[in-house]
This record gives C-alpha cells, sequence and structure tokens, in this order.
C-alpha cells in the first residue's frame, strides 16, 4: 500500500516535470524544427502544417484550436505566409500567451529584410503578399536570425532555463555556420547560375547561393502554369541552356517533367521543409543539406 | 508484522523529512539564482541599449528589435543587396490602398451574382427560398457584401457585413448581415460575440452565402428560418471545452421577432415571402397576435454543442447539435411556442500534398426538426378588416382553426469533390416535409380555389449537381442545375451560372 503511494507520487512528479515543459507550436516544420533544437528537452514542439502540404493552404482543422488554445507559445513564419488558415485559428483558440504583441508570439519574419516588396497591391499580378516573399528560410543566413530570435523568446517565457537555450542556439549557429561555408564553396563554381522552379520559393536562396532563379512554371505566383506560358519558359530555357527545374513535393512534378523532356533539362526535387524527401526529416539544416547537394550536383553535371 | 510497519513508518518519515529539507534548499538556491540572473539581465540590457543607441546615432537608422543575446547570426556579414525598385517612397499622388496589415481596419467587398432560368414561374420565393438566391429569369444580383474587420483594442474585435440587395422588381435594399463586437481576453476559455449575429444553429446558418459551395439557399433552412438566415440582435456565449479533442458549447440569446426569425415571432409577413404570401400566410394563418417581450422566456435562447475529431492524418470530422426554442406570434393567445432541434456531420479528405488546398471530397449533412405551436385563428376577423378570408366549404362561412401543434423535418446532404487546383464539382439533396395537420384536411378555399396541402410544409426535394471553377481564391464561377419536385405543383426545372468576386481584404474562411 506504502509502495503504491509513493509510486504515485513519484509519477505525481514526474508528470509536474513534464508539465512545466514549454508547449510550442510551430506553424511549419521547419521552424518546429530549428525550435526543437534550440528549446532541447525543456520544450514540446507540436507542428501545425504537414512537411509535404502547400503552406498557404493548410485545412484550419478544429484540432488546432485545442493545440492553441494549450500552447505557451506559437512560432510563425508570418509575412501573410499562413494568412489563410492561422487568423480564425486565433480567434477561435482565445489564448491570451499567443495575443499579437504577447511574449508567446514568436513572429520570425521579425527583423528579416525582406524580398520583393510590392510598390502597389495589386491582385492581377497573382497571389504577391503585402510584406514580401514570406518563403525567407530558404536562406540558412535569414534560418541563423529566426533560431537567435526563438532562443531570445524562449529565454523571455523561461528565464531558468536561459542556459540551456543559449547553449543549444550556439551549437546549431556553429554547425549551420561550418555548413554554410561548404555550401557557399559547392555553389561557387555556379554564379550567376540560372534556375527554373515551379513557384517563386526561392528568391532568399538564389541570393545566398549566387544563383538567378527568375523564372517559374506558374505564369503568376499561385496561377497555374498554362500551355502558352509552358511554350515560352520551354523556349527561354532552350535558348539559355538552363540546367535544372526545382519542384517541392506539393507542386505538379508531371508538369516540370514534361518541360524537362522538352527541353533536356533535369527535374530536382527540393523541398522547404524537413521530412517529404528521405534522409531530410532530421532537421532543417539536413534539409538544406539535402538541397544544395543536389542543385549543385545537376548544375556540376551540365558544366562537364 | 508490528515490527515491519514501524519500520516503514520510520522509512517514510525520514523520507519526508529528507523531502522537505531538499525542497528548502531548491528554493534558496532558486531564489539566489533569479536575482542572479536579473541582474545579469539588467546589465545586459544596459550595455546592449548603449551599444543601440550608438549604433543608431551613428546610422541614423531605426533601432533592431530587442535581441537578448549575443551570437552571431551566420552569413549577415554578407552584404544584402536590395533589389532594384520593389520598394518606391510615397508620393501624395499615389492612390491610397488599404491593405491588411498596416490599417486599422480589414475592408473587402464581395459581389456575387447569377444569370439563368426556370420552368418555375413563381421563381422568388417560390422554387428558390434564399434572400441571396437567383429571383428571376435573367440576371440576378445575388448581394454585394461589404465587410470591415479589426482589433477594436486589445480587449475586443469589431465585425460588419453590410448586404445590399436587389429584388426581382429593380428594388434594392441595404441588410445588416452582421455587426458584433467579441471578446479577446475573457477567462475560463470563455468568449462573447454580442451584436446583430448570425444564430449558432448547424453549419449553414453561420455562413455567408458566399461561402456557400452552392448557388441557393437549402430548402429546409429556407423554410425554417426564412430567407434570410436566421440572425438577429443578441449576444453568443461560447466556451472551449477543456477535452483532448476540440468541443466547444454554445448559447445564443437573441431577440425573437422581426423577419429574420422566421419560425419565431416573425411578425406579419409569411415564410418564403413570394406571390400570395398575404393571402395564404404559413399555416393559413396570420401570425399578428405578437404578444411583445415580457419574460426571459419571450426570448430566442439557441443551445448549440459541436465537436471534432482527426479520424486518420488526413480525415477530419466534425458533428454538431442544435436546438432553437421561442415564442411565435400564432394565434389569439399569445402563448404558443416553437422549438427546432438539428444534427450536423461535416466530414472532409485532403490527402498529404495538397497544392492550394486541392484535391480534396467533402461531405456534409444537416438533419433538422421542428415543432410549431399554431395558435387558433378565425378568419372572420381578417374579413371584417377588410381581408379576403379563406372559407370553410362545410359551413360556408371564414374559416375557423384550432390551435394544433405543427410537425416539420428536412435535411440537406452535400458531396463535393475538388478533382484538381481551382475545380470543384458538387452533388446536393435537399428534403423537406411535414406532417399533415387539421387544417390541410378540412375543406378550405381561397376565391373559391380549394386548398390542399400548405405549399410551406407540404413535400418537396430537389437534387442539384454543380461545377465551380476558382480561378483563383478572389474568383469563382459556377454553373448549376436543380431538379425541383414540389408535391402538388410538378416537377421544375432551373440552370444557373454565378459568378463572384472578392475585393480588398477577405477573412480565411472557418473549417
Amino acid at each position: 500500500m506504502k509502495t503504491f503511494s509513493l509510486t504515485l507520487l513519484a509519477a505525481g512528479l514526474v508528470a509536474t516535470a513534464a508539465q512545466a515543459k514549454l508547449s510550442v507550436v510551430a506553424t511549419t516544420p521547419e521552424l518546429g524544427s530549428i525550435a526543437a533544437e534550440i528549446g532541447g528537452n525543456r520544450v514540446s514542439v507540436t507542428t501545425l502544417a504537414k512537411p509535404t502540404e502547400d503552406p498557404h493552404f493548410v485545412a484550419a482543422k478544429p484540432s488546432f484550436i485545442v493545440k492553441l488554445n494549450r500552447a505557451d507559445a506559437l512560432t510563425e513564419g508570418g509575412a501573410e505566409l499562413e494568412i489563410g488558415w492561422l487568423p480564425p485559428l486565433l480567434d477561435q483558440a482565445r489564448n491570451p500567451k499567443l495575443a499579437a504583441g504577447a511574449p508567446g508570439r514568436i513572429l520570425c519574419a521579425e527583423n528579416i529584410q525582406l524580398l520583393e516588396v510590392p510598390a502597389t497591391l495589386d491582385r492581377s499580378k497573382g497571389d504577391i503578399h503585402a510584406a514580401g516573399n514570406p518563403h525567407y528560410m530558404t536562406d540558412p543566413g535569414n534560418a541563423s536570425m529566426v533560431a537567435k530570435r526563438l532562443a531570445g523568446a524562449l529565454s523571455e517565457l523561461d528565464p531558468k532555463s536561459r542556459d540551456v537555450y543559449q547553449a543549444n542556439l550556439r551549437k546549431f549557429t556553429e554547425r549551420l555556420e561550418s555548413k554554410l561555408a561548404e555550401w557557399e564553396k559547392l555553389c561557387a563554381p555556379f554564379k550567376g547560375e540560372r534556375v527554373v522552379a515551379y513557384h517563386d520559393s526561392w528568391p532568399y536562396f538564389a541570393r545566398r547561393f549566387g544563383l538567378t532563379i527568375v523564372l517559374f512554371l506558374e505564369p503568376k505566383p499561385g496561377i497555374p502554369p498554362t500551355p502558352v506560358h509552358l511554350a515560352k519558359v520551354i523556349a527561354q530555357i532552350k535558348a539559355e541552356h538552363i540546367r535544372v527545374i526545382m519542384v517541392e513535393p506539393y507542386q505538379n512534378r508531371k508538369t516540370a517533367e514534361t518541360v524537362a523532356a522538352e527541353t533536356g533539362a533535369t527535374v530536382v526535387d527540393v523541398a522547404q521543409f524537413p521530412g517529404p524527401i528521405k534522409g531530410t526529416d532530421d532537421s532543417y539544416i539536413a534539409l538544406m543539406d539535402y538541397v544544395v547537394h543536389s542543385v549543385a550536383k545537376e548544375l556540376g553535371a551540365g558544366k562537364k | 508484522m508490528e515490527q515491519l510497519k514501524r519500520q516503514l513508518q520510520q522509512v517514510q518519515e525520514n523520507f519526508e523529512r529528507i523531502q522537505r529539507e531538499q525542497k528548502q534548499r531548491i528554493e534558496a538556491l532558486t531564489q539566489k539564482l533569479d536575482n542572479v540572473v536579473r541582474q545579469l539581465a539588467a546589465e545586459a540590457e544596459k550595455k546592449k541599449l548603449e551599444q543601440e543607441l550608438i549604433t543608431s546615432l551613428r546610422t541614423n537608422r531605426p533601432a533592431a528589435t530587442v535581441q537578448a543575446d549575443t551570437t552571431p547570426v551566420v552569413g549577415a556579414s554578407k552584404p544584402q543587396p536590395e533589389v532594384a525598385g520593389e520598394k518606391k517612397p510615397w508620393l501624395p499622388t499615389d492612390p491610397i490602398r488599404i491593405g491588411g496589415a498596416r490599417a486599422y481596419m480589414d475592408i473587402g467587398l464581395v459581389g456575387t451574382f447569377a444569370a439563368g432560368g426556370s420552368t418555375a414561374a413563381d421563381i422568388e420565393g417560390g422554387t428558390q427560398l434564399g434572400g441571396h438566391d437567383p429571383n428571376q429569369r435573367g440576371f440576378t444580383v445575388q448581394g454585394v457584401e461589404a465587410n470591415f474587420a479589426g482589433a477594436v483594442d486589445p480587449y475586443f474585435r469589431g465585425n460588419a457585413n453590410l448586404a445590399f440587395l436587389l429584388n426581382s422588381q429593380g428594388e434594392s435594399s441595404v441588410e445588416l448581415e452582421e455587426a458584433w463586437l467579441e471578446t479577446i481576453a475573457l477567462p475560463w476559455n470563455l468568449q462573447v460575440r454580442a451584436g446583430q449575429v448570425l444564430t449558432e444553429f448547424g453549419r449553414i446558418n453561420t455562413q455567408h452565402p458566399h461561402s456557400w459551395a452552392f448557388v441557393d439557399t437549402p430548402l429546409v433552412n429556407g423554410r425554417f428560418f426564412g430567407p434570410d438566415g436566421l440572425r438577429n440582435p443578441g449576444a453568443r456565449l461560447s466556451w472551449l471545452m477543456p477535452t483532448p479533442f476540440y468541443s466547444e458549447l454554445f448559447l445564443t440569446v437573441q431577440n425573437s421577432q422581426g423577419e429574420t426569425a422566421s419560425s419565431f415571432r416573425s411578425g406579419g409577413h409569411s415564410h418564403g415571402g413570394g406571390e400570395g404570401a398575404e393571402e395564404l400566410p404559413f399555416a393559413y394563418r396570420h401570425p399578428d397576435n405578437d404578444r411583445g417581450v415580457k419574460s426571459l422566456g419571450d426570448l430566442l435562447f439557441t443551445p448549440r454543442y459541436a465537436v471534432s475529431f482527426d479520424l486518420t492524418e488526413l480525415q477530419t470530422l466534425v458533428l454538431g447539435a442544435s436546438a432553437a426554442f421561442g415564442p411565435n406570434s400564432s394565434g389569439g393567445a399569445g402563448d404558443t411556442t416553437t422549438q427546432i432541434y438539428g444534427l450536423d456531420a461535416y466530414w472532409k479528405w485532403k490527402p498529404a500534398n495538397a497544392h492550394g488546398g486541392f484535391p480534396f471530397v467533402s461531405l456534409q449533412a444537416e438533419v433538422m426538426f421542428r415543432r410549431y405551436e399554431a395558435g387558433a385563428f378565425d378568419w372572420q376577423e381578417a374579413a371584417d378588416a377588410g381581408g379576403t378570408p379563406i372559407m370553410n366549404e362545410d359551413t360556408g362561412l371564414p374559416a375557423v382553426l384550432g390551435q394544433e401543434t405543427l410537425t416539420d423535418y428536412g435535411f440537406c446532404a452535400q458531396l463535393l469533390y475538388g478533382f484538381r487546383t481551382g475545380w470543384v464539382a458538387g452533388l446536393r439533396g435537399d428534403f423537406v416535409t411535414g406532417d399533415e395537420a387539421e387544417y390541410e384536411k378540412m375543406a378550405l378555399t381561397l376565391k373559391g380555389e380549394p386548398l390542399g396541402r400548405d405549399p410551406q410544409r407540404a413535400q418537396r426535394w430537389r437534387i442539384s449537381p454543380n461545377l465551380t471553377w476558382y480561378p483563383t481564391e478572389f474568383s469563382k464561377l459556377r454553373l448549376q442545375y436543380n431538379y425541383d419536385d414540389r408535391q402538388d405543383i410538378g416537377i421544375d426545372h432551373s440552370v444557373w451560372l454565378q459568378f463572384e468576386f472578392v475585393l480588398g481584404a477577405h477573412a480565411a474562411h472557418k473549417f
């Protein structure tokens, strides 16, 4: 009997320790992955968007309301990436910890210099975002800023674990730094090289690695490819001897394959989120390692 | 045995003592640590502020937002070239634009129109029960709806929907669809919405017509809630319950009178409107014996419970049960009431690699049951007032209708298949009917014409396949066919082409 109550007491202590973990909700998987690396064993991370799905159009499932209601912190990409599904969830979650401006509301786009900020808001130009292109995490430099932002926010929410967060941040930053040097070296021979993408999600990646990604299979952001537009793209790929077409898991690979078959270019599977491609499910760094190597490999094959 | 017990007690006492001591030590150390951390943080803060001030003075640029550490940022030293021509300063001659994030209020406009025709002669209020439905052969303005939304202050958010309408006679009207404030910061997971609110009953009733998957109002909603749905001035309290799955409890309390409270104290007009409605009202009696509001019981009470489960990673189910209780203004005694009960279900599947929200399959169904106490009504009074009375053939006198309870039920089920980006095929089935009441069995006539089943309660069913193309999320084109079978009237065919645009900010829809 006594042993039983002792066991209960112990179980109770363990449970309290488990509850003391900071509960962090991440909108997209790459933010979730970095939050988990910075938070270590002091946080539990839940990610809303699946790594394989279009981050602009995530189903606003009621189960997400419950997750947001019970979270201590929310880390979101911002810059209108989640505008189609996150606001009604937050309205219904009624969690003051996640109110705009609260310490638990971690807006990762803050402090990031966004590209392609439109001078005028005009939807005839397709699905543009007033704050700029929201796919900034494709530049590891921005990921480093986000990691720092996360460590700062987590330290503010849970000052007792501050040292853990800062140590994890240093570890992450050091690894990313050495990897980035390797990636930049790998891409150095391809400065100015032109690459085609399905959707305009890679301007930050292009800037970082000195590539030119201004030709897309979509005629305008968010508008599905049309035969007329694809014909123009095919002509341009042929004229400029472009080697690589980047396609993400949720995009129509068949369209890209058709263009590739017409032009002799190669379809390279890439992703913004760790998980959907084999070997990238570990972390953001593993994902970027995969993307950089795949693109560089195809560009290198073209040089030979 | 005794010895063992003693031993155990001693061990436990020891354990508790040690625990107490350790706890005290932990607390003391924690406090010490906190003090040190606070001191360090204050120092760091001071230093950082100094640094920021220096930099900001030197560069004359806004200081960077607070970062409480000194870890270097990878690759930040690299120059980040601005892409030329992307950001230009605002000039007084530029158009003023109101964007989502930069204004105090989001402003949006939705224009919904239809073109088409029907074999039916009585389209407005006849085949089409909704106030936002296509209302004539040719073109219809289904509604131009302005939406204003934003945070009011740290405690409330505000929202208003104003609809501009044109009826088949070309008469304009403005309708206050919704206008409410909602609490942001109530404790215990509570939320209150107050103002002019759509009643939280089922799924269709709480959605604005432009987010419906079909051109028109479901029959059961049209019959039970009237042309504009159930909505009225009032307040809605909701509680997000502490269950591991989503479950929410709602209670809406509203005024029970007016055109937008059809089955309740809906004034002199009949349900569904349309030609002859004045002469042939619902239940063949004018609902004009309104007793006003004397107690809480004279208001409209609508409880609802909703739950949701993720069946798999890719499938979600939402279930709901609703009820609405309130007085109605039928009969002279002034104590008649209405109860409406409803069940609803929504299931959706979306694959893991969905693009732009496609493909998907969804199924939605709503069932409703209404119990309406019709009061006694004497058509002699209507005749004395100068109206055309309904006559009783058996007596040769204006009809005298007794008090009775009317039961009606109906359902609406719709299946949607988003088969490729921007394209949705839909199929909807509608069914409504009511138990034949005493007044429908009487030998009644109006202007010599015999009356049978009440057209607002007789059996009716409708099948509607449709195809929708969304060029983007801001526009749509929809083609729909309705096969309509009304008891005593017959079969009608209608074809409608709906087109819609969205301007400005548009809030994301709920699941």
